[in-house]
């Protein structure tokens, strides 16, 4: 049977996810998100023309917060977590690229 | 380059000025010390969870009305995922689906006087990233006060046809958003940047050449030197047969190019999907019109009042236009019971120049909308002569009181009919001939006596009352 | 000294409080004193905090107030709840030894009602498995027989609370982590409502479908700690902003005209044969107490776990995308930049559970993939809600197995996650429709406990009880102890 999902997109999702792995750990997952892309082929089957897609239960709507400011002076707490950190800083190693937004 | 056609698209970030973040309750504050505006929330916790500010909706509700674009009944929120140090929950939350705000538009005046209509796809609030800055020792260095500061991203069509227009637009949005009191604009802190889309067809053609991209550009020089160079380089390798790949470039100002960064194979892969952490928005007509009833009056409508009802010069109304706070300012003067005309030419002049001789921005100064009418109301009931006032002008740029300054400083006309009767009086009876010269048909008469007058008072006294005074003494005589 | 919570339930507790016949701190020091007794076989705690609990049995003993029913009592809580201060791993690596700066709201809640948590139990690392085989930790046994997996992801949870260490604990449930292990361990088990209880300072694997909630031996101690743990949150906007009634109003045993609905798909092909019988004659027993009982259909149940697989792996791959080793948590060491820092801290720091599901959530959102796999299980999600609002036209509750098997053997299943991911095939519409749904011990086959599902309307969590509470009582069976209760 053809492989749901070839071992070059398992390794291109991989990429997205930021994982690496060994060839052996590559055609092990390949393997396993075949079998598990072939549970998930039963939902072609079903027919869902006008189905509106739900995408939370939540029966809340305008849960909204008031524009007021709350320091809650969590920053040395929260560095003390941080692996490396300099001057109040998060230290990274150097980026090299831009970021997004 | 007449062979081509450009075509730009923009996308414009510009940070609100609320008072707390998007989805969490830290201050929004520029300049603080390094992530000392930064909780659990903005820090990507595991376990936390966002609620949304009420305060960030409707401002996104004002740029919106003023974009004139449809605002959206109904908003989910979305999640952009990718990965950067930045980003500390490797995801931005955002309006990918059900944006605030379409189908938009603003209209730009071209250098021919013409006016260009620029359609506006979409605005959507989302959150911004917080700072990095990358030291010389292999390391980057991550600051999350700026994380979460909400933003407004106004995404244009692709109907600007050059750099002068791409320049123009954003200059016109820049005004429109400054005056819906959303954000203040501050270019130098970043509080507007834009993402710059330009390629190049053939005219004639039906099909947009590939694009290249610029990203976070936050100068519109900077904009248009890019967009300039970019025109000339894409032309040329055309010309020579070549073809545009799909790429993104920094400007660099030294040498107002642009740079490689990378070349883009295929679309990035956000997986966009719907946020599950935050519940929907609905927004009802009502709370549109509550809105409505917060926004402020536009640059626009601001300046045809000016004219209309304050009969101030078209020109002059531009100008007071310019900057949102120029405009308040100037409401709040004339609301103070300065004069509209004295205050607008105050403004447009003596305030101008002031401002391009230091180096200043008008809030950046002691001067106060009440102490400039207050300097306005002393000329107009003759308290002050207009030379005086330039002396008090300088007091109140640096925050005097101009009614105070000028008595201290000896600074007033004299202008009391009780004070000045007796002297006008004493100086006519010591002056008969004078009076027999005016009863005789010379006027020049009465000019040596106001002369006599302003010498008795040490030129403080008002001429508008001595003159009147004395006109009526003599007929009396 | 140890306690033996099998012969005393939280109201028994809270009695003996009031009346000073023993004190939270010798609830507390019994209760660590059971888990050092019991531990080593069940493996049920990554974590206790001793000082911090005793401490809090001290001010509440010297305050002497014991108004609240859960006033005093320990409790263990499972390891994906943020404490403030002390551990909180996920069962996972790549957050060994990651200290919370803050509280889950579910457990101020109990915090503030004077009930004192002793430790951090053992999960399935970032609650994704089925067995609590995943921990990066250790492997939690189950309380009938240590040769068997206890259920999960909140095995830990479940294990404490059906080995007797504790006398109630709370976990989460995103597809039935509460209500498989309470079925596996053979106690009552209760994920509420979505919204019910809030998630703030739960470490999320799907935000659309996690919820809290208690793990207990009867079925009133359950409804009294979902009355405290229950509530609107200001800082979770999908917390109810719906008015908590008291749970235990309808714990009367009387079922007399309670319509009860049995889904034929939950008879399906894959539930084990003993399973099916065992949790027929309790539905048997419900309708000599006078409840009437009807089959129905809920045709779409086959399509739930592919649904449910697509959707939880798409919200967790994104939840567990800020694991990257930059602001807390683990970092691998040696990396030569950013994107290998990032590569090396989640390959080393994620088990392979966890990387499974990652791939396969990014997978389903990826360009080209999204509207045929995620927006499709989106979409049979909502024909799985149609089903279920269809049924609760007619009826008042809807009774199945909570599980198609009873406990399996350890390291039997864990190499095969496709048949891992098959067996959660009855609890997890209960998620995808946002419903209450609890777990009570059915009986036993083989000496191993089967559960009982009773799934409810939306925040009906009251008629869910009252259902559970007549079936406990006629049938007695939480009398029944396992062996490991000798130790106490
Ligand atoms: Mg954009
Ligand atoms: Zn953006």
């Amino acid at each position: 049977m053809k492989e749901k999902i070839t071992r070059e997109e398992v390794a291109h999702v991989a990429g997205l996810a930021k994982l690496s792995f060994n060839d052996e750990q590559l055609d092990h997952f390949t393997t396993q998100l075949s079998d598990i892309l072939n549970i998930f082929d039963t939902l072609a089957t079903v027919n869902t023309e006008n189905v509106e897609p739900t995408y939370s239960v939540t029966e809340n709507v305008n849960i909204l917060r008031e524009d007021v400011a709350d320091n809650w002076q969590q920053k040395q707490e929260l560095l003390k977590n941080a692996p490396l950190e300099a001057a109040g800083l998060i230290k990274v190693p150097a980026i090299l690229d831009e970021g997004e937004n | 380059m007449s062979n081509f056609e450009t075509t730009i698209g923009l996308e414009v970030h510009v940070e609100m000025k609320t008072n707390s973040k998007l989805l969490s309750p830290s201050p929004v504050h520029f300049g603080s010390e390094p992530n000392e505006n930064a909780n659990a929330i903005d820090f990507g916790y595991p376990g936390v969870l966002p609620v949304a500010n009420k305060g960030a909706i409707e401002f996104g509700m004002r740029v919106a009305m003023a974009l004139h674009a449809d605002i959206t009944p109904f908003i989910r929120w979305d999640r952009k995922n990718y990965f950067y140090p930045d980003n500390p929950k490797a995801y931005q939350t955002t309006q990918s689906q059900t944006p605030i705000g379409t189908n938009g538009y603003i209209d730009i005046t071209l250098d021919d006087g013409t006016v260009k209509r620029i359609g506006i796809t979409e605005m959507h609030v989302e959150e911004d990233a917080g700072k990095n800055t990358h030291g010389t020792d292999g390391y980057s260095y991550v600051d999350l006060n700026r994380q979460g500061t909400p933003l407004i991203e106004i995404v244009s069509e692709p109907d600007l046809s050059s750099p002068e227009e791409a320049k123009a637009y954003l200059e016109q949005l820049r005004k429109v958003v400054q005056f819906t009191g959303v954000s203040d604009v501050k270019m130098q802190e970043g509080q507007m940047r834009a993402d710059v889309n330009v390629s190049l067809r053939p005219y004639g053609s039906d099909t947009y050449g590939t694009k290249v991209e610029m990203k976070n550009i936050n100068s519109f020089n900077y904009v248009y030197n890019a967009l300039a160079f970019e025109e000339k380089r894409q032309a040329r390798v055309l010309m020579s047969g070549g073809t545009i790949r799909q790429e993104t470039r920094r400007y660099d100002e030294p040498t107002k190019s642009t740079i490689l960064m990378r070349v883009k194979e295929g679309a990035d892969d956000y997986r966009y999907f719907p946020e599950p952490d935050l519940a929907p928005i609905a927004i009802s007509q009502d709370w549109i019109a509550e809105v409505a009833q917060s926004l402020p009056e536009s640059a626009n409508d601001r300046r045809q009042r000016y004219v209309s009802e304050l009969g101030i010069e078209q020109y002059d109304a531009d100008v007071l236009t310019q900057t949102m706070e120029m405009a308040d300012f100037y409401d709040q003067a004339v609301t103070s019971g300065g004069e509209p005309k004295r205050v607008a030419n105050y403004l447009i002049g003596d305030v101008n120049a002031y401002l391009n001789k230091n180096q200043v921005e008008l809030p950046d100064t002691q001067l106060t909308p009440e102490h400039l009418a207050g300097m306005v109301k002393l000329i107009e009931d003759g308290t002050i002569s207009t030379k005086q006032a330039k002396k008090v002008f300088e007091a109140i740029m640096v925050g005097e009181d101009p009614a105070e300054y000028a008595h201290q400083h000896g600074l007033v006309q004299l202008s009391d009919p009780a004070q000045l009767t007796p002297i006008i009086n004493e100086i006519l009876d010591n002056n008969p001939q004078s009076i027999e010269d005016f009863k005789g048909g010379k006027d020049r008469a009465v000019g040596f006596l106001i002369g006599q007058i302003m010498k008795a008072t040490k030129g403080q006294a008002n001429p508008g009352v001595v003159n009147k005074i004395l006109m009526q003494a003599l007929n009396e005589r | 000294m140890t306690m033996n919570y099998f012969d005393h339930d939280l109201t028994s507790l809270h009695q003996q409080l009031v009346n000073k016949e023993t004190t939270a701190t010798e609830l507390v020091q019994a209760t660590l004193d059971n888990i050092k007794a019991t531990d080593d076989q069940l493996n049920a705690f990554i974590t206790t905090n001793p000082e911090s609990a005793l401490e809090a049995a001290k001010a509440l003993d010297k305050a002497g107030q014991f108004d609240n029913a859960l006033a005093g009592i320990p409790l263990g809580l499972k390891d994906n709840m943020a404490t403030k201060g002390i551990q909180t791993s996920a069962a996972s690596r790549i957050l060994k030894d990651f200290k919370p700066v803050y509280t889950a709201t579910a457990v101020d809640k109990l915090n503030a009602a004077g009930a004192i948590s002793v430790g951090k139990a053992n999960m399935d690392e970032f609650a994704m498995g089925g067995s609590t085989e995943t921990s990066y930790y250790k492997t939690t046994t189950n309380a009938w027989d240590h040769t068997k997996v206890p259920g999960g992801s909140s095995g830990g949870s479940a294990a404490a609370v059906a080995g007797g260490q504790v006398p109630f604990a709370l976990g989460s449930d995103t597809g039935g982590s509460i209500r498989q292990p309470a079925a596996f361990n053979g106690i009552v088990g209760m994920k509420p409502t979505y919204g019910r209880v809030s998630r703030w300072g739960l470490f999320a694997m799907a935000s659309s479908l996690d919820q809290i909630g208690p793990f207990t031996r009867t079925v009133k101690d359950n409804a009294l700690v979902l009355n405290t743990i229950s509530g609107h949150d200001q800082r979770d906007s999908t917390s109810a902003t719906r008015e908590v009634p008291d749970f235990t109003s309808k714990l009367t045993g009387d079922v007399k005209g309670l319509r009860i609905a049995v889904p034929k798909e939950y008879f399906g092909e894959g539930i084990d044969e003993r399973v099916s019988v065992t949790v027929r004659a309790a539905i048997a027993q419900l309708e000599a107490l006078g409840a009437t009982v009807d089959e129905v259909s809920l045709p779409h149940t086959k399509y739930g776990v592919a649904a449910y697989y697509i959707i939880m792996s798409s919200e967790a791959s994104s939840n567990l995308q800020r694991y990257d080793g930059v602001k807390y948590g683990f970092r691998a060491d040696d990396v030569k930049n950013l994107e290998d820092l990032y590569v090396k801290t989640r390959s080393e720091g994620f088990g392979d559970e966890v990387k499974r599901r990652i791939m396969l959530g990014t997978f389903s959102l990826s360009a080209g993939a999204y509207d045929a796999f995620f927006k499709k299980a989106a979409k049979i999600r909502t024909l799985i809600i149609e089903d279920f609002n269809k049924v609760f036209e007619d009826y008042d509750v809807i009774v199945g197995p909570t599980a198609p098997t009873v406990a399996y053997g350890i390291g039997e299943e864990i190499d095969d996650p496709t048949a891992m991911y098959l067996a959660d095939v009855l609890t997890i519409p209960v998620n995808l429709a946002g419903l209450p749904g609890m777990s009570v011990n059915a009986g036993f086959v083989d000496n191993l406990p089967v559960g009982l599902q009773i799934i409810g309307k939306p925040f009906d969590e009251s008629t869910v009880y009252q259902t559970g509470y007549a079936f406990e009582q006629a049938s007695r069976l939480f009398e029944k102890k396992p062996d490991i209760a000798k130790e106490y």
